[in-house]
């Protein structure tokens, strides 16, 4: 043993860093992307495929895309043409709504958002009394939106892009929900016509397309109604999506149902409670809760199919975006109105996904390892 | 008798009956079979109202009443304007199984390889397919759909197509332009000699299985069923001396004459369904893997199994049971949403049959009844077939 070097007694010699190579930033490269000559390759190849796709996508959204100007003549660079989205972004995101008129929508979305807050967060102080606000968020929603009590009334055929996707998603997951309860009830049930009803309405609609639903909402629903009775556009695609919907959350709820044990039913028997109490009390606040990150995923789904409306005539984002299209000074810019629509389901779709994500995780921390 | 105990036996009276749970249940279930039969009468009464009122037609007599509309696709089954709409309903129909059937085909590879790739170890590619995953699974179908017809509309026009190896295909924003296949008379013997290999594969896996039970001797049956799938049909068609002759697109004026074309319509829809469905089936697949636990890897390990029959003969099968049913619905989905077909007019049942010719028949019930049985009877094909070998995987347990 050399002289330099300090002795120690058995055991005492202090902890020595990792050798290079085996920890820190080198050692995560080499085992995540230079572990194998095969996975150097791949690595390689990855890296040339993103250096092309991505030098490509910026090139046509910003260094090579056009911001300012009047016309499509403006647009010269090679790359994306975005003085569409300018010159007609007060449509994208109201629609025909009167331009006078733009403070209720405004107003209706920071009310949105304050309403959504406390649905989504339990450790806000005075949850009940913000919660109590979010059921009437609806009502006033639709006062401030269609007018009435001395405001200009604003019908719903001008209600379009941005705002009606809101609407049509929003009311969509309001009413699916309630239903969507009372179908997996049913279909849990123990009385054979309630059972075999809500089986047959839950495998129908979840057997067709969105799209014939929404036919027959358009062109079926008219000659259901009595003489004189009439619902509008807008309406009767609620009718459509909220039905289609509430047949996927119910297989959601029925799952979450499934999941409880038999124990908590009998218990809930045993207490001396009606079957609503029980469900109300015992079994709901239990199956809801395991079931919350599939329920998400549903109203992103939902949020998505909104766009389907479009298909029979409603104004939605896409339906906007296909007016704009259709526009002679703009024809030809397809990609980019539909890319900026894109940007938009995206943003709100994936923060969707990681509430969903973040709550399981939350919701999962007895079985973590 | 006073009033008092008349009003006391009527209360015990409706309560004795009305604690009876199965007195309950009937009254309950009859007060909804009452309020449905009062609600259909209700619809019934006024649609026959309405319909007589506005004039329009019942019955399925429409169905053999010339359509007199063209349809751009009709692949395999010859369509005019002068055919019924009986035929629009089976050019729909075809139309919208040709899209799903080759949707779920490219969608399954696509995502097994995407799910595969998600798990690599390498950070690099993970993470690539995870944007990819991310950024297809939160846009709407319906945009994507379009965004891909608006990029194969953006491409040059038939004057300037776009040509590769030597003037053989053809890409412009009518489609893209194939060289027309014309077999010749010697062809049948082809398919012939494929089904040959295919049953003959078949009964050689059978027996070597067997074979491998009986005495333990492996067989490389993949290679031998490749070589007889594959060689059978080559040798039929190098021995009837090559009798497939190609009839090769030229641009003859405004428009490409000779030749297959195939529409961005249809291009569009199927790569918009299979790389849409394609993200859904990678997380599927990735979490399939993902349940099979650590353990079972290192237990086959230590059992000696080469990588990749572990891979084949213990993580898959497990990984398979968590994997089939989401899949199944992902399939069940993929085909009704081929149904958005509409959207950029490929003549689908939904475009074609569920909606020319619902809007010029008036026949909103029929056409809308009809299409609806065509999705729940596909529906229910595919949920069945998918159940079928959903029970061959499941784990046999005692």
């Amino acid at each position: 043993m050399s002289l330099t070097e300090q002795q120690y007694a058995p055991g005492e010699h202090p902890d020595l860093p990792a050798p290079l190579g085996e920890a820190g930033l080198i050692a995560w490269f080499k085992k995540r992307l230079f572990s194998s000559i095969g996975n150097t390759i791949l690595t390689i190849i990855t890296l040339y495929f993103l250096y092309d796709v991505l030098s490509t996508v910026i090139f046509w959204t910003l260094t090579g895309a056009t911001f300012v100007g009047e016309t499509k003549a403006d647009c010269t660079l090679g790359g994306a043409c975005w003085l569409v989205i300018g010159d007609r972004f007060h449509q994208f995101m109201y629609g025909l709504y009167p331009k006078t008129e733009y403070w209720r929508p405004n107003l209706t979305f920071v009310l949105m958002i304050l309403a959504i807050i406390p649905v989504l967060f339990d450790k806000i102080p005075h949850r009940g009394k913000f919660l109590l606000f979010s059921t009437l968020f609806p009502f006033i929603a639709f006062f401030l939106l269609s007018g009435g009590l001395g405001m200009e009334t604003v019908d719903s055929s001008d209600w379009g892009g941005l705002l009606l996707t809101l609407v049509l998603g929003v009311t969509g997951i309001v009413a699916s929900f309630p239903i969507g309860i009372v179908l997996a009830l049913g279909r849990r049930s123990n009385m054979p016509i309630v059972r075999t009803l809500c089986v047959c309405f839950i495998e129908f609609v979840r057997g067709v397309p969105l799209i014939t639903i929404l036919f027959m909402a358009s062109n079926m629903l008219p000659l259901f109604l009595p003489e004189g009775v009439n619902f509008d556009k807008l309406l009767r695609a609620l009718i459509g999506v909220a039905l289609f919907s509430s047949a996927y959350m119910a297989e959601v709820i029925r799952g979450g149902l499934q999941a409880i044990p038999k124990g908590q039913f009998e218990g809930a028997d045993a207490m001396g409670l009606s079957y609503w109490q029980s469900m109300r009390l015992i079994i709901l606040p239990q199956a809801l809760r395991i079931v919350i990150p599939g329920i998400v995923n549903t109203f992103i789904g939902l949020y998505k199919d909104t766009t389907l409306v479009s298909i029979i005539g409603l104004f939605d984002l896409i339906g906007i975006g296909q007016v704009a299209v259709a526009d002679v000074k703009w024809r030809g810019l397809a990609p980019e109105t539909y890319v900026f629509i894109a940007l938009l389901f995206f943003i709100s779709c994936f923060s969707m996904s990681r509430y969903s994500l973040w709550l399981e995780n939350k919701l999962h921390t007895g079985h973590k390892r | 008798m006073s009033a008092e105990t008349a009003q006391n036996a009527r209360r015990s009276g409706g309560a004795s009956l009305f604690t009876d749970q199965r007195f309950r249940s009937l009254f309950y279930q009859a007060l909804v079979v009452g309020l449905l039969g009062a609600f259909i009468v209700f619809i019934v009464f006024n649609t026959a109202q309405n319909i007589e009122k506005r004039g329009i037609q019942t019955g399925f007599d429409f169905l053999s009443a010339p359509a007199g509309y063209d349809i751009a696709i009709s692949p395999f089954i010859e369509y005019t304007a002068q055919h019924s709409h009986g035929r629009v309903f089976l050019v729909g129909l075809f139309n919208t199984l040709l899209v799903s059937a080759l949707g779920i085909i490219a969608a399954t590879i696509l995502g097994v390889f995407l799910g595969v790739l998600r798990l690599s170890p390498n950070w690099l590619v993970s993470r690539v397919v995870y944007c990819y995953v991310e950024m297809t699974r939160n846009v709407p179908l319906l945009l994507q759909i379009l965004l891909w017809y608006a990029i194969f509309l953006g491409l040059p026009s038939v004057k300037q197509s776009m040509s590769f190896f030597n003037d053989t295909f053809f890409l412009n924003q009518r489609g893209l332009i194939l060289p027309e296949p014309l077999p010749s008379d010697g062809f049948m013997w082809v398919p012939i000699a494929l089904i040959i290999g295919l049953v003959a594969s078949f009964i050689f896996a059978k027996w070597a299985h067997k074979t491998q039970d009986a005495t333990g001797k492996i067989y490389p049956v993949f290679l031998i069923n490749t070589a007889m799938i594959l060689g059978l049909p080559i040798l039929a068609f190098a021995a009837m001396g090559f009798p497939l002759d190609f009839a090769y697109a030229e641009l003859k004026g405004f428009n490409f004459k000779g030749g297959m074309t195939i529409k961005p319509e249809f291009t569009a829809l199927w790569f918009a369904l299979s790389l849409y469905t394609a993200a859904f089936i990678s997380e599927t697949v990735r979490a399939g893997i993902q349940s099979v636990s650590h353990g079972q890897t290192e237990a086959s390990e230590a059992l000696g199994l080469r990588p990749s029959w572990t891979m084949r003969l213990v993580v898959l099968p497990q990984a398979l049971r968590v994997i089939i049913p989401p899949m199944t619905s992902q399939y069940l989905n993929l085909t009704k949403n081929s149904s958005l077909a509409v959207a950029i007019g490929y003549p689908d049942i939904v475009q074609s049959f569920g909606g020319v010719t619902l809007n010029q028949t008036g026949q909103a019930i029929e056409v809308i009844f009809i299409t609806m049985l065509v999705y729940l009877t596909i529906s229910l094909v595919i949920s069945s077939f998918m159940n079928w070998y959903n029970n061959r995987v499941r784990l046999v347990e005692r």
